[in-house]
Parts: structure tokens; sequence; C-alpha cells
């Protein structure tokens, strides 16, 4: 259990933009899911995304390390343009960023040992005690002890989500991208998952994306939010501006509460 | 009507294309990854999985099959007075024909599936988007060692179908019918060229290789959910399958016809 968590305040970084999408438009068949989007993630700074189911939020998270290719537009890390990079190029990138997936994505027929050690065995040449050491460093960052031979089917939710954010530090990358990272979490453990993403970036300074729905979670973690609706950014400001926003569609989304034009129809249906 | 056919033609070719790729991404790690222990490590759970869990169905199939040509032939065999030659009936057969298809369908049916339920798998809960984002190809780190496994057992498990089904006919021709042990096993060594041989083993080889490459390929861009697994393993054995009979028929005409090129006709009475 992390304590005395760090506040936002505390990172210093330069806030020099590290990653930039610029004009990022996405479709499949005839749904358009990103039309146009900008947006510039600064050095040091969590950004949430925040938006409807199906709006694109992880669509766009996929596009920061190329698991997807824009149809149009372009994707820049630091200065380099990555979105027309090769497979093969974009291995040399791909390790400056770290990615918590929303199913955890622990290899089933590996050890935790083995799992968050794969990244450093991968691309480095250190040797196995180097290794295991940097495996228990990590592990001991997400505060986990003693459970480096078990296996993921071993484990539990926020247990699982712990190790993969320990894996997914484990090369030090300069952004961690984390998709739905409280998702299928009880209140305590998605707490602790907050904690951690402050934790990360008061200790390493890394740059954070973070794709949610959950507001309280977004609250807590973001310098800045931005929401995605239909393909736009509709709202790009910070947690205490986001309550003021006058959006409708914003407004719903941070309340909880569903459209007014779709609880019209429900109140019809049910009169009916 | 036209826009179905259509979509359907630009579909199917999508779909070659797209294996076409796969493939050649898997054959440019695959050169280098044939000198790296790494794959070879990786590939070692995977030959017990392909080798030892499949070789019991492969050896009572071979039996069997062996049991059924030798029942089977030997009525006729006798009336047309060549019963001792009934071990070149089986192991001929056996060698160059039903022993590969055979250890082929088994390894589609025993492993292929499980490779694509497994990569299905991964797929779904991102496990292979992880790779990718990891740095590390997941072509080279999950179908390289498939392939490996499939290429290099199934010729293997060919033998022991070939072996089980020979001895399987001699057991029939002495135990249960009137042919003598001897000139079952000479009529085979005069009969079985090194050339039949070899035409099984480049069989087993290719189907070997296939059915690695196509249950990596349906794992690997399986559609979500769990219908999706489960429609990518029983396209992955139904495509295996159709695969191995239609190779085994041009690679069958194919060596017939080179075999007469070099060495002419031969007779086997």
């Amino acid at each position: 259990m992390v304590t005395q968590p760090p506040t936002r305040q505390a990172n210093n970084g330069s806030h020099e933009p590290v990653v930039r999408l610029v004009n990022l438009h996405k479709r499949f068949g005839d749904l358009v899911v990103l039309n146009g989007v900008d947006l510039e993630l600064l050095q040091g700074r969590t950004t949430v995304i925040i938006g409807e189911s199906g709006s694109g939020k992880s669509v766009l998270l996929n596009h920061i390390v190329r698991l997807l290719k824009p149809d149009k537009g372009e994707v820049y890390f630091h200065d380099q343009r990555i979105d027309n990079l090769s497979e093969r190029e974009l291995t040399e990138i791909r390790p400056r960023f770290g990615f918590l997936f929303q199913l955890s994505a622990l290899f089933d027929s590996l050890t935790v040992r083995q799992n968050v050690g794969f990244p450093i065995a991968e691309h480095t040449k250190k040797k196995r005690k180097e290794v295991d050491e940097i495996v228990r460093s990590k592990l001991s960052m997400v505060g986990l002890n003693g459970i480096e031979g078990k296996y993921p089917a071993q484990l539990s939710g926020g247990q699982k989500k712990r190790v993969a954010l320990a894996r997914a530090i484990a090369l030090d990358p300069e952004v961690v991208l984390y998709d739905e990272p409280t998702t299928g979490l009880d209140p305590p453990r998605a707490d602790e998952i907050n904690e951690l993403i402050l934790k990360l970036e008061h200790e390493l300074g890394v740059t954070s994306v973070v794709v949610t729905h959950d507001m309280a979670s977004a609250k807590k973690i973001a310098d800045r939010i931005v929401m995605l609706y239909q393909g736009d950014f509709i709202f790009d400001g910070t947690p205490e501006s986001i309550a003021q926003c006058a959006d409708p569609r914003v407004h719903c989304f941070v309340e909880g509460k569903c459209h007014a034009d779709v609880l019209q129809s429900l109140q019809k249906k049910g009169s009916s | 009507m036209l826009t179905t056919i259509g979509a359907s033609t630009i579909g199917t070719f999508t779909a070659f294309g797209q294996f076409g790729v796969f493939t050649w991404h898997m054959i440019r790690w695959l050169v280098p990854g044939l000198l790296n222990p790494r794959t070879w490590r990786r590939a070692m759970p995977l030959f017990y999985e392909v080798g030892n869990r499949t070789l019991p169905v492969i050896m009572v199939t071979g039996t069997f099959v062996g049991l059924v040509l030798a029942v089977q032939s030997y009525d006729q065999l006798k009336a047309a007075g060549f019963k001792e030659r009934m071990g070149v009936l089986v192991s001929l057969t056996l060698v160059q024909e039903l022993g590969p298809v055979l250890a082929g369908v088994m390894v589609a049916g025993r492993v292929g599936g499980a490779l694509t339920a497994e990569l299905g798998t991964m797929r779904v809960s991102d496990q292979i988007s992880a790779l990718t984002v990891m740095g590390a190809d997941p072509i080279r780190q999950l179908v390289v060692p498939r392939f490996l496994a499939c290429i290099l057992l199934t010729p293997l498990l060919t033998f022991f179908c070939d072996l089980c089904g020979s001895v399987a006919g001699w057991a029939v021709a002495v135990l249960a019918k009137d042919i003598p042990s001897e000139p079952y096993w000479y009529y085979i060594n005069y009969a079985i060229a090194k050339w039949d041989v070899m035409v099984g083993f480049i069989k087993s080889i290719i189907f070997g290789g296939m059915i690695g490459l196509i249950a990596s390929y349906k794992g690997f861009f399986c559609r979500t959910g769990a219908a999706g697994v489960g429609q990518a393993c029983t396209e992955s054995f139904v495509t295996s399958f159709v695969s191995i009979l239609v190779a085994d028929f041009f690679i069958g005409y194919f060596m017939s016809g080179l075999y007469r090129g070099i060495y002419g006709f031969k007779s086997l009475v």
C-alpha cells in the first residue's frame, strides 16, 4: 500500500511537448473515430483522456505507440515523426514508452519475474542477476514483494495491474500510457493505482497519458483533462475547470448523467 | 448480388495478401532466428507440445490404418497371386501418401487448433500488442518457434506413423493370414526405394510448415471475444486439412512426373 501520496505540484518538469498528434484521422469502415485531432503531451505532466465508450480514446492511445497507423495526420515523438516509421525502426522508439493495458496483458506462460524482466532481457545485455535486481526494485516500487515466482493466474486483479505497471516501467520509459487503469477494480484497489500513477510522475518524472471513464480517478491524477466526443476534442482544461464547463455533453459525462434526449426516449417507451 | 460477390472477392484477395505478408515477415525472422539460441529455447516447450503429445494418437492412427489396409487388400492380392507382396502395398501407401497426410491431419487437429487458440487468446487479451509495444516483434517471438516445431516434428511423427502401420500390416499378414514373415519384409525392401521415402519426407515437411503458418496466422488475426477464438480454431483446422489434401495432390503429381523423367516407369510386380 502506498502511503503519503505525492501531490501534483511536486513535479517540476520542463513541460516541453514529448508527443504531438497533428490532424489525426482514423476511420474503421464507415465509422469515423478520429476526425482531425490535435494534441500535445507535455513532459512530466499527466494528461487524462475521457469520453464515452466507443469515442476513440483507446484508438488515440494506440496511435501514440503506432499500434495503429493513422489514415491521415502525423505523430511526433520529440521532434521525430514516428507514424511513418517501419516496424524495425519503431523497435528503437517503443522501449521509451510504457503501456499499461486494460486487461493487464501479462504473459500467461511466464512468471511475474519473467514478465517484468522481459523488456529488460529483450533490450539490454544485462546478466540474469542484474535483471532480477531491477525486477525486485520495480516490483517494490509498485508495492509488491515476494511474488516473483507466481504466475499471472495466481494474482488478483489489482496485483495484475501493478505487475503490469512494473513491467511498463521496467526500462524507465519517458512516457507511460494507461488504458483504463482502474476499470474492474474495487474503489480501494483503484485508488492504489491512482496513487501509483502520481508516485511515478513524482519520482520518475514520467509523462503520463491516462484513458479512463473514472471521473474520481481523472480528477485525482490529472494535470490536464481532455474529452473526446465523436472524433473531436470538446473539452481541454484542468480538473478544476471541467466542473464549470457549460457544454451539456461534458456536464453529463462528468456528473454521470445520461443525455436528456436519451432520458426522454426512455421515459416515452416506459409510459407507452 | 454484384456487391456481395465483389466484397467477397476483395475479402479473399485481401486475406491472401495478408497471409503472404505474414509469411514473408516470418521468413525474414526465421533465417537469423535459426542461429539465435533464444529461438531454440522458446521452441523447446513447443517441441514437447507438438511431438510428445501428438505421438500416441499418431501411433494409434498409423496402426489401425495399417491393419485396415492389410485386411482389405489380402483377398484381392491372394486372388491375383501376389499375397506375399502385401507389405509393399501397405508400406508404400503409408510412406508416400497416408503417412504424411495422416500425420499432417493429426498435427493440424491436435496441435494446430491449440496453437490457434493460444495465439488467439493472446490477441484478444492484448498480449500480442504488449509484445509489440515492448519493441519485441511478435512474429519473431511467437510464430517462428511454432513454425519450427511443426516443420521439424511432423516428419518425425510421419516416420512413426509409417512404422506402426507397416508393423500392423505385418501382424495381420503373419498372425491372421497365411503370409510368412520373410517375404513380407523382403518385398518391402525390394519395392520401396529412397525416392519413395524422400517423397513422403518432403510432403511431411511441407505439411508441417503449412500447419505452423496457418495455425499461427489464424490465431494472430482472430476476431475479438470467445466466439472469435473458437471460430479461428475451426478455420485453422479446416484450412489446414484442405490445404494438406490440395498440396498432397500437387506434390504427388509433380514428384511422379519428376521420377518418370529421371528413372522412367518402375513396376512393382
